[in-house]
């Protein structure tokens, strides 16, 4: 019994981490405009598909994963510049719309460019399963929980330390007092959605070898990574980090020690009852109007 | 506008030809009309689509050839979108208004049994070509079809199992309309075959792990697993056991007969068994298979129009030439002999397997429809 409740956590948190990276990139949007983008898991199928494209082409990995995300990145600049700049002073819930409808428009040019078919990416090192005690783990496993774990602590200081993120933060505090202090508003938006764009694009490469990908995979991995922004806290990235790992783990250990028939109805009872007992998530402030 | 006034042109100069020569009374022979409704578009689109290429490729063929005994055949199509409500309009349609001799179709299960209704009440004989059992038992009067079930795949790896004396199996299985059927046909014939169930675990068709099911079925003592699934879910289980080590045979469905899943599943595919339709390993059969030259036929005919086959337009394949070859015997168009006669199909040979129908049996296919196949080197290997 102990053996397999190591598999147990040990595939939780492997599946925990994809869900943390996606969940980072919807609190980071939601930290500078308050908005949920609903494109996020868009950006983590699109990132995928380029990078098979580009080793379809003959391209080492390396050059494909950096092309993909890269490509992914600009995508998400667009969106800012082409669909939420014009709407600027609309309201949240518009903005919001908005990003629905870009995901629908991103899922639909990639099935006419991609197709219905399903692609992988090579593993980045091998397919030989690595034993943890009695579990065994993929070595794609661990790329997607260290580079989770680099990139967390990237946007970790990113926000903390530079004035850049500082900035970013002051935006959503307060958008009209940080354009009073000489905040380039605009440029901090578009800052974060080159971030998220990119994180999610970075999830999309690193787990494309493991669950693979099609024009619409973005949909679940999207509504997972949100359930982990809101069962963190949708304003704390952190929190987002540990609502993924936390979302990971319930899914497998209620499937391995419950029942897999009730895996995601458990996952969803979670989240429902932290929003019952804690309306922000678990790491989430209280949200204060001012009048 | 422009379309109508070059038809009524058209229709007054062949009038006009025929009262000069004074051949006002000579009519062609009266058209076959097949009617048939696909999901040509939509989420079934990829069953539709080849099955409907494969209706229009023969029909246009044997028309250019003069058609069967001076009748020309006339296809009436329409797509359903894989919207079972639309099928039900559209068999309206054929039967009431484009009078169609027989119905060759419905795409889906879901879009097929909806058609049966209209079909039986109006007497029309219909092939369906989709994979639910129900469709043909308990026997409809009118009702026939030509594609496997999944309770002949689960027979057919049953009887793979017991020739391997396997007696305790592991059974896994997606979330779709596909691998809940194949679930629950898996279960109810277990027993018959001497073999106990000793685990039932699920998934989601869109999940990325399975390493908790597959942990929970190394707990067991079974000593194969068997996936019924469709898309990801059977390449990731694939990977997911050979990631924890699980060395027991394991068994995939016909849902799986496709180079895609060899190129997702990659090294951990090998030794995987799945039943298949012949289609799949046509150049791999012996000589003397009587499906082979048919099958070879078909593909090549269908590769050099549209590129690669898939077992579906195989299906259309099978459903049209049945009903033809009914309608030759029967001498005649009208549907009550159509439908005798198709009852009376024996020997056919199809993509699908030989077709011996009966009163008892609308769809006439046995085991030996299915080959057991294994993969090795990254390719199928007939394991019989």
């Amino acid at each position: 019994m102990l053996e397999q409740l190591l598999q147990f956590v040990v595939t939780g948190i492997t599946v925990g981490s994809t869900y943390a990276l996606v969940g980072l990139g919807f609190a980071l949007i939601y930290n500078a405009s308050q908005v949920v983008n609903f494109a996020q898991g868009e950006f983590v199928m699109l990132g995928a598909m380029v990078a098979v494209s580009i080793v379809g082409a003959g391209a080492p990995l390396p050059v494909a994963v950096l092309g993909g995300v890269a490509a992914t990145t600009l995508v998400g600049i667009a969106l800012e510049k082409l669909a939420i700049e014009p709407a600027r002073g609309a309201s949240v819930i518009t903005t919001i719309i908005i990003t629905i409808g870009a995901s629908i428009l991103l899922r639909g040019v990639a099935l006419l460019i991609w197709g219905k078919d399903i692609y992988a990416l090579p593993h980045f090192s091998g397919e030989e399963p690595i034993a943890i005690g009695s579990a065994t783990v993929l070595p794609q496993s661990l790329w997607v929980m260290g580079v989770a774990a680099v990139l967390v602590l990237a946007v970790r200081l990113f926000f903390d330390r530079t004035m850049l993120g500082k900035a970013v933060l002051a935006c959503a505090c307060n958008r009209t007092a940080a354009q009073l202090v000489g905040i380039n508003v605009q440029l901090m938006l578009t800052l974060s959605y080159a971030l998220s764009a990119m994180l999610g694009a970075v999830a999309g490469v690193l787990v494309a070898p493991i669950a693979f990908t099609s024009w619409d995979a973005g949909v679940m991995l999207g509504l997972k990574g949100f359930s982990a922004a809101i069962l963190g806290g949708m304003g704390n990235p952190m929190g987002a980090v540990a609502g993924g790992l936390l979302l990971g783990l319930i899914e497998s250990l209620g499937a391995g020690l419950l029942s897999s028939g009730y895996k995601d109805a458990l996952a969803f009872l979670i989240i429902l009852i932290v929003l019952v007992v804690r309306p922000s998530g678990i790491f989430g402030r209280a949200a204060v109007e001012r009048v | 506008m422009s379309g109508r006034r070059t038809f009524l042109k058209k229709a007054s100069i062949c009038v006009a030809a025929a009262g000069l020569l004074g051949l006002g009374g000579v009519q062609a022979a009266e058209p076959i009309r097949i009617g048939s409704v696909l999901s040509v578009t939509g989420p079934a689109s990829f069953l539709g689509d080849p099955e409907l290429k494969t209706l229009q490729m023969y029909v246009d063929e044997i028309n250019a050839k003069g058609g069967i005994d001076g009748h020309k055949i006339e296809l009436i199509h329409y797509d359903d979108g894989s919207d079972a409500k639309k099928a039900v309009n559209f068999v309206k349609r054929l039967i009431q208004r484009d009078k169609v001799h027989v119905i060759v179709g419905g795409t889906t299960s879901g879009a097929s049994l909806a058609m049966i209704p209209e079909a039986e009440g109006a007497g029309v004989p219909f092939i369906s070509l989709a994979g639910s059992v129900k469709i043909v038992e308990p026997v409809k009067k009118w009702v026939f079809k030509t594609p496997h079930t999944d309770k002949m795949a689960a027979a057919k790896i049953f009887e793979d199992m017991r020739r391997r004396g396997i007696k305790k199996v592991a059974l896994i299985s997606g979330s779709g309309g596909f691998d809940k059927s194949g679930r629950a046909e898996s279960l109810a014939l277990a027993p018959e075959y001497g073999i106990e169930i000793v685990a039932d675990e699920t998934y989601n068709n869109k999940d990325t792990d399975m390493t908790a099911q597959l942990t929970r079925i190394r707990a067991t003592d079974a000593e194969a697993i068997l996936n019924f699934g469709f898309g990801t879910g059977p390449a990731i289980v694939t990977k997911n056991a050979r990631q924890l080590g699980i060395d027991l045979p394991l068994y995939q469905s016909h849902g799986v007969a496709s180079k895609k899943f060899i190129e997702l599943a990659g090294e951990a595919a090998e030794g995987v068994r799945l039943p298949a339709a012949a289609l799949l390993v046509a150049e791999k059969l012996p000589d003397n298979d009587p499906q082979k030259p048919v099958l070879l036929a078909y593909k090549r005919k269908y590769e050099a129009k549209y590129g690669p086959v898939s077992t579906f337009g195989g299906h259309a394949y099978d459903g049209l030439f049945i009903a033809l070859e009914a309608i030759d015997r029967a001498n005649s168009l009208d549907r009550a002999k159509i439908r005798d006669e198709i009852e009376r199909t024996r020997g056919f040979v199809g993509t699908g397997g030989v077709f011996n129908m009966s009163p008892e049996d609308h769809l006439g296919l046995d085991l030996s429809a299915f080959r057991m196949l294994e993969i090795r080197n990254g390719d199928w290997v007939l394991v019989e």
